[in-house]
């Protein structure tokens, strides 16, 4: 990717909740840990955080419920003020951001999703959906029409009058799904978005925000409690623990080369041939023999040339141009299980 | 049982508050021991007269400046001004007052119908039936104008009480300083006897309507207040969080976000604006205001009770129907339409009730008696009621028991326990108070219990206040003995819990002044009928609380109780009771402030304490003196309040039912 600055870019930041939050950061010392601050009264949200996020990417967070993912997120969009450390949006800094400014670049740039839907009790679905262009100053026919388009886009055409007491919590969540969408943001922060929905709508919904960010390229960050979802749709992951980002890499990374014992376990259970793509494999330069292979290909779909095949190097293309080969004993062992543990 | 327990290390030097107590106490004794020898001093008796300061002087001097110097009169009369108008244009609307716009009174069968409608709108045909149907009783009866006059006056101050009590409750919600401001005077605000509210109004504002309606606004606007705050509190973080990423700005996040989502604790705020509106707009009665109150005041005053009985039962009946109908407003949650549905239909109800409106005033052009009720077309029983009534204190049983109360009570308990209270030393009934507040409570609280007391004893109010807290505390322990077995009785299954409490729920909601009616009916004018009026009125909360009290004993409790087979009675002593006491107390904090309240109106019937002089401060333009009596009612009122509340909290912390 070749964009200059990262969309966001946040460094060493914290959020603590307690009774003086900066008095205490101030005086505490850089290797306190989670249980010695929770023991001094204090929670660490978050935990000296840096992290990129760059133009048009997809970047998922995960973790144990508690972890500080939705903390984080609210630390992005300024709905928490930060205890410390530097969160730049475009290269703006927002910390320092003025109420005036903020409102602005939230109306402009800004869409989220909330773990608890956050719906107005009062307003009926497409008042809910219309609410923040009503608030942008949209005149109330162009707001109607672009409202009845996304509460169709996300299936709850015939709704639109119910009030968000008078609808399930899966239809709940898509009429805070399509609140967002109605505005098309740049910078899309979805917390959950799709925990209360059934396979299905999910599916659907999963392919409208690939679509959305593949076609208009659109920075998303996403929260999710579901590997499979977030191997679908990552760019790069970032695993948090007790407020601190483990890891933060790409999927392919993540399972091969976990950076902690925490991430190694919390990435156990996957089934990593579901995961590697061949181009992770390749070695750069070496020249194979027959076929060439899609980067892009996981070893699960390889899985029954690699048996019947037997060559040793299989040469891997990017596109149309090779990019090198890949040797064939790697992508086995990853099918299989290897004899040693580690790469 | 309570507090016994040690707070502070009874270390070297220390003692604990239950010694210092029971120190206090033995003091107490000591000198009303020798007060009974004859040998205390006077001047330990009673403060003297040489050292009370003039207050009520001092008060006047402030009151002066402020009104005079300051030129607060002048502003107070150009805001009468903007009042006075609004006031007079309701008054033509509602009974045909002459004055700007000229087009009233609206025929009664319009109003009744259109209450019918609203009722309909909120709660379906049983309200449809209890709004029409108090319209069409109060004026066959012959109230209606008397009760158009109240409401007149009703619907300027509730909805004025409403926007105060929302901007300020907004206020103190954002600004922590306006809020720290505002609690203290609100808690004094809400034990102030509402005589206190009236004097100042008159010299404010004009006498009659408008000096009511000031009155009425203000005490109505505490519970606005909290209730503002309680639920912009209460809204949940996401929604907020949602409006803001939306890019709302300030006053878009309290306009579309913050007050919609606080709905139901707003409409409940208006449910007691309204309430409290029609109790104290009867009370107004007081400085000169028409309508219901007024003539009750005097159908009491000349003893024609049948009337009187009549003017309670509408007041009642308007008590319920704007209570019940405010509070199905509360529970009305928006429903959708169909798409598609045409506009008309959307807005049904409101074109009905414009038909039904215009419908019954065009009729009544035809048809008079369809328009006003005219003397003598009435179906008022005044007469032939006084005689039942008569007729039935007449019967012997009735004449007995009543007589035998009035005796036996009076000359066997009230007075002696009453005299006895006149002749304790005033620092030895001081040391009583707060021994109680310290054993009960804290050190905190007794601190608060001396400091009150103390000025009451130095308003120069001594006696007075004795007989007003004589009153209170006869009529409190009187409920209890009656309210308890009711309530304990009730709680013991859910039918009759159920029963009991909607009946309590609806007492409360009747103005105070309808407690006199029954009082009087039995025991004529006399100091039984104060208390018999306060007991009554102070029965309500705690039958009430004793049943919520025991009710939420939590279920597990019970069944381990009757696992361990315990018998009824034991399971109420050992388990229910104890769990259910600190909500009960609650309910006895309740009942004494009400008693409070209700000793100031009671004061009617003639008693000999400090509301009794509070009336009389209203004839003249007794400022300074009418704030010291108020100020005396509320300091005792508010010892209590403090420690009682502290006491049921600590024991609910100690239950772990907080
Ligand atoms: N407003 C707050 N005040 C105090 N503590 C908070 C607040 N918000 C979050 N926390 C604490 O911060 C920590 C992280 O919470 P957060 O909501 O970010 O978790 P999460 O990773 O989103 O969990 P989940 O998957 O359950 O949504 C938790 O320990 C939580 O108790
Ligand atoms: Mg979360």
């Amino acid at each position: 990717m070749s964009i200059d600055i990262p969309v966001i870019s946040c460094k060493n930041v914290w959020k603590i909740f307690g009774p003086d939050p900066k008095k205490f950061l101030n005086n505490m010392s850089d290797d306190m840990t989670f249980e010695e601050i929770r023991a001094a009264g204090y929670i660490s949200g978050v935990r000296d955080v840096s992290i990129d996020v760059n133009k048009g990417e997809m970047l998922v967070i995960m973790g144990l419920s508690g972890s500080g993912k939705s903390t984080l997120v609210r630390c992005f969009s300024r709905l928490h003020d930060v205890t410390g450390g530097t969160i730049a949006v475009e290269g703006q800094d927002i910390v320092s951001m003025s109420e005036n400014d903020l409102i602005e670049l939230r109306r402009s740039k800004m869409g989220m999703v909330f773990q608890s839907f956050g719906l107005l009790p009062h307003r009926t679905v497409l008042q809910n959906v219309a609410f923040p262009l009503e608030m942008r100053g949209q005149d109330k026919h162009t707001r109607r029409e672009r409202a009845l388009e996304v509460v169709k886009l996300v299936g709850l055409e015939g709704r639109e009058d119910y009030f968000p007491r008078e609808l399930s919590g899966g239809q709940q969540q898509r009429v805070g799904i399509a609140r967002s969408l109605a505005i098309e943001p740049d910078i899309w922060f979805l917390d959950e978005p799709f925990s209360a929905l059934d396979p299905l709508i999910r599916k659907e919904m999963q392919d409208e925000f690939l679509r959305l960010q593949q076609m208009l390229n659109k920075t998303i960050v996403f929260i999710t409690h579901d590997f499979d979802e977030a191997l679908r749709l990552a760019d790069r992951i970032a695993i948090m623990k007790d407020g601190a980002v483990e890891q933060c890499d790409t999927p392919d990374q993540i399972v091969l080369h976990p950076a902690t014992d925490y991430v190694r376990k919390f990435t156990e259970d996957i089934d990593k041939a579901r995961v590697v793509h061949a181009g992770v494999l390749t070695q750069k330069g070496v020249v194979g023999e027959g076929d060439a292979l899609d980067a892009m290909t996981t070893v699960h779909d390889m899985a029954r040339m690699l048996v019947n095949d037997s060559r040793e190097m299989i040469p891997v293309k990017n596109g149309d141009s090779l990019i090198g080969a890949m040797p064939r004993k790697d992508a086995l062992d990853i099918l299989l299980g290897s004899e040693k543990n580690e790469f | 049982m309570s507090s016994e327990i040690v707070k502070i290390p009874a270390g070297k030097g220390y003692y604990t508050d239950f010694q210092l107590a029971i120190a206090m106490v033995f003091i107490a004794i000591f000198m009303i021991l020798l007060q009974y020898l004859g040998s205390l001093p006077a001047w330990l008796y009673r403060v003297p007269e040489e050292i009370i300061p003039n207050f009520a002087q001092w008060l006047d001097v402030i009151f002066n400046f402020v009104k005079d110097d300051l030129g607060v009169l002048v502003f107070t009369r150009f805001l009468t001004g903007g009042l006075e108008w609004l006031l007079d244009f309701s008054a033509n609307v509602f009974f045909g007052k002459r004055r700007f716009p000229n087009v009233g009174p609206m025929p009664w069968t319009a109003v009744a119908a259109v209450a019918a409608v609203i009722g309909y709108y909120l709660g379906g045909w049983k309200l449809a039936l209890l709004g029409g149907g108090t319209m069409v009783w109060t004026a066959l009866i012959g109230q209606w104008k008397i009760a158009m006059q109240t409401m007149s006056v009703l619907t300027i101050a509730a909805p004025l009480a409403f926007a105060i009590g929302l901007s300020l409750g907004v206020a103190a919600w954002k600004y922590p300083w306006v809020d720290r401001v505002i609690k203290p005077i609100l808690s004094v605000l809400q034990t102030l006897p509402f005589f206190t509210y009236l004097l100042p109004a008159v010299i404010f504002f004009k006498v009659g309507p408008t000096a009511g309606a000031v009155a009425t606004t203000i005490y109505a606007i505490p519970p606005m207040i909290l209730m503002t705050t309680l639920g912009l509190k209460k809204v949940s973080s996401e929604v907020i969080e949602a409006g803001k990423m939306s890019g709302c700005t300030r006053g878009q996040m309290l306009r579309h976000v913050y007050i919609p989502s606080a709905r139901t604790e707003i409409l409940v705020g208006v449910n007691q604006v309204i309430m409290l509106c029609l109790a104290m707009v009867v009370l107004t009665a007081f400085i000169g205001m028409p309508g219901l109150g007024a003539k009750l005041l005097a159908m009491m005053g000349s003893f024609k009770l049948g009337r009187s009985f009549e003017i309670g039962v509408t007041i009642v009946l308007l008590a319920v129907m704007l209570d019940r109908m405010s509070k199905a407003w509360v529970i009305k949650q928006p429903e959708h339409f169909e798409r598609g549905t045409p506009l008309w239909k959307r807005h049904s109800m409101l074109l009905l009730g414009l038909a039904v409106f215009v419908g019954f005033t065009l009729l009544s052009l035809v048809i008079p008696f369809l328009a006003e009720v005219g003397r003598g077309q009435n179906f008022s029983q005044g007469k032939e009621l006084d005689n039942i009534i008569k007729g039935f204190l007449n019967i012997e049983w009735v004449k007995v028991t009543t007589g035998f109360l009035r005796a036996f009570l009076n000359v066997q308990v009230l007075i002696p326990f009453r005299n006895f209270l006149l002749s304790i030393p005033t620092p030895g009934f001081i040391l009583l108070v707060v021994a109680f507040a310290l054993s009960i409570a804290g050190r905190k609280e007794a601190i608060f219990a001396l400091i009150f007391f103390s000025l009451v004893a130095l308003s120069g109010w001594w006696d007075r206040a004795i007989i007003t807290l004589y009153s209170v505390i006869s009529a409190v322990i009187l409920a209890a003995l009656i309210g308890l077995p009711v309530g304990i009785f009730a709680a013991r299954s859910v039918k009759w819990s159920e029963r009991v409490l909607l009946i309590c729920d609806t007492a409360q909601t009747f103005p105070s002044f309808v407690y006199l009616i029954p009082a009087i009916m039995l025991f004529g004018i006399t100091d039984i009928a104060v208390i018999f009026s306060i007991l009554i009125f102070a029965m309500v909360p705690l039958t009430r609380y004793t049943i919520e009290g025991l009710r939420t004993v939590p279920q597990e409790m019970t069944e381990a109780a009757d696992m361990s087979g315990a018998t009824r009675i034991q399971k109420l002593w050992s388990v229910q009771l104890p769990l259910a006491l600190p909500t009960m107390a609650v309910g006895f904090n309740q009942a004494i402030m009400f008693a409070f309240f209700m000793v100031i109106i009671a004061a009617f019937i003639g008693t000999q304490d400090l509301g009794q002089e509070l009336q009389r401060t209203l004839a003249g333009t007794d400022l300074g003196k009418n704030f010291v009596l108020g100020i005396c009612v509320s300091l005792m009122a508010l010892t209590f309040d403090f420690t009682i509340m502290k006491w049921a909290a600590d024991k609910k912390k100690m239950l772990g039912l907080a």
